[in-house]
């Protein structure tokens, strides 16, 4: 197996590459495990153990107005106080999600992910239609993340670059007022960190 | 299990065969590699073998690799691989020959 064809493939596969889509594509035949499962375990994972940093970024801005005005002034800093330093020397900005504007992020080139606060970069977020339609079609893209905005709110896309990588400061949500820094920590996602969907309000606040 | 949080167990392996991190992070260098990882995960969760009899198996290909030829994936590939043949989830001859068939292009599914 040399993994070099020449059958129309535009990109070369490795040998681990084809042996691991042979055996999903087994399991999932015989029913003993799906696609879906299999992405579920990877978001469980990176959401579990990735975009920690950033939901501690959130909760303290959402407490600490003083430290808020500071993390959108100056993202990078004010993120490198809590401990995380950028990727490779790239800054990080953060904008904030408001009852008049919504931010989302893309990286229409590659896949610039502000992996410091956020971990790894979900599937979809590298995928291609993510990427050229996050720009062209913001709404329908936000509305499939079952985000609905009024008509009112202005959509602001933020494409990500070697330089700059950006993260989104979502809305607190109504109900919350009471919990602390560490509970709201547990409530912040990272979709809701790259601008997709909102942070909902917990169950046990409604 | 999508209310469930990252099980501890997967989270936190053995010393010998622990994931590999970068700052706390799960590192994945290509796609195939949380593939794999979802793989194994899930046939764990939906009960096809426990975790313990999993890490076994990867702690035998590391041990069997003391100069690294293989990264860290490919011998977590070939432990699940070889743990579904084991269980009988499936068969050694119909694993060669899909992985034949996309070797070759016979079998092209590249959609994402």
């Amino acid at each position: 197996m040399s993994g070099h064809h020449d059958d129309g493939h535009t990109h070369e596969q490795s040998e681990p590459e084809i042996r691991t889509k042979a055996l999903e594509s087994l399991l999932v035949e015989k029913g003993l495990i799906s696609t879906d499962e299999i992405d579920e375990v990877a978001r469980l994972y990176e959401q579990d153990i990735g975009p920690m940093n950033g939901a501690k970024v959130v909760a303290r801005a959402w407490t600490d107005p003083e430290y808020k005005r500071r993390l959108l002034e100056e993202g990078t800093s004010a993120i490198a106080e809590l401990g995380y330093e950028g990727a490779q020397g790239a800054k990080i900005a953060v904008f904030e999600n408001t009852s008049d504007v919504h931010n989302m992020v893309v990286c229409t080139l590659c896949s610039c992910y502000p992996w410091p606060v956020l971990g790894l970069p979900p599937t979809w977020y590298k995928s291609e239609a993510y990427r050229s339609r996050a720009v062209i079609e913001p709404r329908s893209v936000l509305k499939e993340f079952g985000t609905e905005l009024e008509d009112e709110v202005e959509v602001r896309v933020w494409d990500s670059n070697s330089e700059v990588r950006y993260m989104v400061l979502p809305e607190r949500p109504a109900g919350t007022e009471g919990m602390s820094e560490e509970q709201l920590i547990d409530i912040v996602t990272r979709d809701a960190m790259i601008g997709v969907t909102r942070v909902p309000a917990p169950a046990s606040a409604v | 299990m999508t209310e469930k949080g990252a099980d501890r167990q997967i989270s936190n392996m053995p010393e010998e065969v622990e994931l590999p991190r970068d700052n706390g992070e799960l590192v994945f260098d290509a796609p195939w590699e949380s593939r794999a990882f979802g793989m194994a995960v899930a046939l764990n969760e939906s009960g096809k073998y426990e975790w313990p009899e999993f890490v076994d198996q990867l702690a035998g290909e590391i041990k069997a690799d003391p100069a690294e030829e293989h990264t860290y994936y490919e011998k977590w590939l070939h432990s699940l691989a070889e743990l579904a043949v084991q269980r009988g989830l499936i068969s050694e001859s119909e694993l060669a020959e899909r992985t034949n068939e996309y070797d070759t292009g016979a079998r092209n599914d590249d959609d994402h």
